[in-house]
């Protein structure tokens, strides 16, 4: 079974197919993505996706806006921004728009790996925790 | 030297030709106008001064001379009014009116004479022995026939002497006789020669024969004809007044003659004198005021010339900084253009660059499967892989830097660590400084205070300096020293390179915009003087030590933000 699955947005088709190969080879779900409406459209369809991996700069809808929308839309998934800019602001802009971590192209895939690990997690601990407090209300209802 | 250089170009040059000109025309315009009309009014009322002193001085003699004619004449008159012939014939009686005579007038009356009709003296008194003297044929006894009284034209006579007569015509017993008296030559001629003006002004007098009438003064006059006919012409017409001519003489000589008739227009008096005597002042003075028109000419010419050099040169140098700063500009905007270009070339580089490494990690993935374990290739495939693993690292480190550095084109001050911009910089241009066989050492002083520049700026400045650096050790390869200390209220930043040096004549002007010792097109000349521009601006100081074939170093001080002032308030 899938360790999570994960949206992969980007407009280069050819990165988004190696990696969505190399990820799958390492036991995860991806869906992949080649603009930001392509992706909101692929979260709609795909309720079960965990974690998002984001390319920053995408013509039309770039990065930071696609996030805004995903965030607003799904505030429980997870996004981890790609960048080919050594620009920090940009990174730093989507950190404050609610983005898990970030990431420079070309990445290392052990540190990739481990990133979306951890994002799952944070999304499965987020949702636990949803659960048990709906679980509470629950039980704690008076007839 | 380079500001004469400057100047020579010929658009310079023209302009201060026309400043110069424009300068000169107009101090010179008035000057000239009011030198002329003050020169010519000048020139004429002096004219007219002199010619009215002459004139006067030339008429107060003919009176006097006139006068003493006529006084002449009348002593004569009287005595033969007085006596008549019969009395006047007996020589005691005439001698004794010669004493007579010469005790009044003392020796203006050489001698008395009673001529008869036929010309015979029938009686004389006087130095010479001229009793029974025939007269008859004399030329001035037929004119003193002639007229009641007369006076002669000097002549030489009987006695051998120059004199001349005055003689009165009376009738006695139906008989014309004539008394007539010599007049001392010397006496009547000192008349004449106390009129003395100047150096060489002097007087004589002409008959209407032209023939000296007076003695005459060494080396004075030959060629009198030509002028004076010109008074005599003057005299038909009538004039009567005092005649005033300037006439060049035979030796070319400009002289001034003024003439009056004496004796009913017989004689005539000439008052000559040259006319360099007789302007002297009025030539003293155009001296003086052409001295001082030359050197005021020349005075308002080297003015006007260097001043309007000296305005030149400014618009020259304004002219170069203006030209300078454009450059700045425009290689600034270039730096910016290369900048924004960089970055687009280092993103679009970067995803291709991962999708390689992206790549060939799929194909590490895959290796890890069973089929493949046993290729004898597989540790070959591995390194392979590996190797291109490094080589997209590195194209990522390349394109990082490379948009790092663009990005940081503002010019905004900022809290920088110089060590972390040298490193940055060293870093970037470490691949060229190894294609160059030079090494890059650092030695930087750890913890320095932060300082308060733009970081684009800075990199521009150290990049610059190690860029030269480089290009100096080229051919030979080197080692470039790069230290940072505190010192003082600066970060002293040295650059020192080990390569040819610069030359001593170079060393001056390497801080001069467009000086380069690169060959054409190569280098702009800039480089080192934005350094300059830079590190100026902001308060520190750039200087260079170089030693031929030993090395070169650029010492940089950066001052530290004035931040301890603002602790102790």
């Amino acid at each position: 079974m899938s360790l999570s699955t994960i949206l992969f947005v980007d407009d280069e088709i050819g990165f988004v197919e190696t990696m969505s190969k190399r990820l799958t080879k390492r036991d995860f779900t991806i869906i992949p993505a080649h603009s930001g409406e392509e992706a909101l459209e692929q979260l709609e369809k795909h309720r079960g996706i965990e974690v998002v991996l984001l390319d920053v700069k995408m013509p039309g809808m770039d990065g930071i806006e696609t996030l805004g929308k995903i965030k607003s839309k799904y505030p429980l998934a997870e996004v981890i921004m790609l960048t080919g800019h050594a620009t920090v602001e940009s990174a730093i802009d989507g950190m404050k728009l609610g983005a898990f971590d970030y990431l420079m192209k070309p990445c290392d895939m052990d540190q990739l790996v481990g990133k979306v690990t951890e994002a799952a997690s944070k999304k499965k601990r987020h949702e636990d925790k949803i659960i048990e407090a709906r679980m509470k209300e629950i039980t704690s209802r008076r007839p | 030297m380079n500001k004469n250089k400057r100047l020579k170009n010929p658009y310079y040059q023209s302009l201060i030709r026309k400043m110069a000109l424009i300068v000169i025309i107009v101090s010179f315009t008035p000057l000239v106008m009011a030198s002329c009309l003050i020169l010519d009014y000048f020139h004429s009322s002096y004219h007219e001064k002199v010619y009215a002193h002459l004139g006067e001085l030339v008429q107060k003699h003919q009176q006097n001379i006139d006068g003493f004619l006529t006084e002449r004449l009348s002593n004569i008159r009287f005595l033969a009014n007085s006596y008549d012939f019969e009395e006047l014939s007996d020589e005691s009686f005439l001698q004794n009116k010669l004493t007579v005579l010469q005790q009044d007038y003392g020796t203006v009356f050489e001698d008395l004479g009673v001529v008869n009709e036929k010309g015979l003296q029938v009686a004389y008194a006087g130095p010479f022995k001229l009793e029974k003297a025939e007269y008859s044929k004399a030329d001035w006894f037929k004119k003193a026939m002639n007229s009641r009284y007369f006076i002669s034209d000097v002549f030489m006579g009987l006695r051998g002497q120059p004199h001349f007569i005055v003689s009165v015509k009376s009738k006695w017993q139906g008989e014309w006789w004539i008394l007539r008296a010599t007049i001392n030559f010397l006496e009547f001629n000192s008349l004449v020669e106390n009129l003395r003006i100047g150096k060489t002004g002097f007087a004589f007098i002409l008959n209407r024969e032209k023939e000296f009438q007076t003695k005459l003064l060494i080396g004075s006059i030959s060629d009198k004809k030509h002028y004076m006919d010109h008074f005599f012409e003057a005299a038909k017409v009538g004039n009567k007044g005092i005649h005033i001519v300037e006439k060049k003489d035979e030796f070319g000589n400009m002289k001034i003659y003024v003439g009056a008739f004496l004796k009913n227009n017989e004689w005539l008096l000439v008052c000559q004198q040259n006319t360099t005597d007789a302007f002297f002042d009025l030539n003293r003075v155009r001296k003086i005021g052409a001295v001082i028109f030359l050197l005021g000419g020349l005075g308002i010419i080297s003015t006007a010339y260097l001043m309007s050099r000296r305005m030149v040169n400014r618009i020259a140098t304004a002219d170069k900084e203006k030209e300078m700063m454009n450059q700045q500009v425009i290689e600034t905007g270039k730096l910016a253009t290369i900048g924004e270009l960089a970055a687009g070339i280092a993103h679009e580089i970067n995803n291709p660059v991962a999708i390689m490494v992206e790549e060939a990690g799929w194909i590490e993935d895959l290796l890890e499967e069973e089929e493949f374990k046993e290729g004898e290739n597989l540790n070959e495939f591995k390194r392979a892989l590996k190797q291109i693993h490094t080589q997209g690292g590195r194209c990522k480190e390349i394109t990082f830097k490379l948009l790092s550095f663009a990005r940081k084109t503002d010019s905004r001050a900022e809290d920088v660590q110089v060590n972390d911009l040298i490193e940055e910089v060293v870093a970037l241009s470490a691949q060229r400084a190894r294609y160059g066989k030079v090494l890059i050492n650092e030695n930087l002083e750890k913890d320095l205070p932060f300082i308060n520049i733009s970081q684009s700026e800075m990199q521009q400045v150290f990049l610059n300096l190690i860029n030269n650096a480089c290009d100096a050790m080229e051919k030979k390869g080197g080692t470039i020293e790069i230290k940072t200390q505190l010192a003082g209220d600066y970060v002293e930043v040295e650059i020192a390179d080990n390569g040819p040096g610069i030359a001593k004549a170079n060393l001056a002007r390497i801080f001069d915009p467009f000086f380069t010792t690169k060959p054409v097109g190569k280098g702009t000349g800039l480089g080192l003087s934005i350094c300059y521009g830079i590190i100026n601006k902001i308060g520190g100081k750039i200087d260079v030590r170089s030693v031929l074939d030993v090395g070169t170093t650029f010492r940089i001080l950066l001052p530290l933000k004035k931040e301890k002032a603002q602790h102790t308030l």
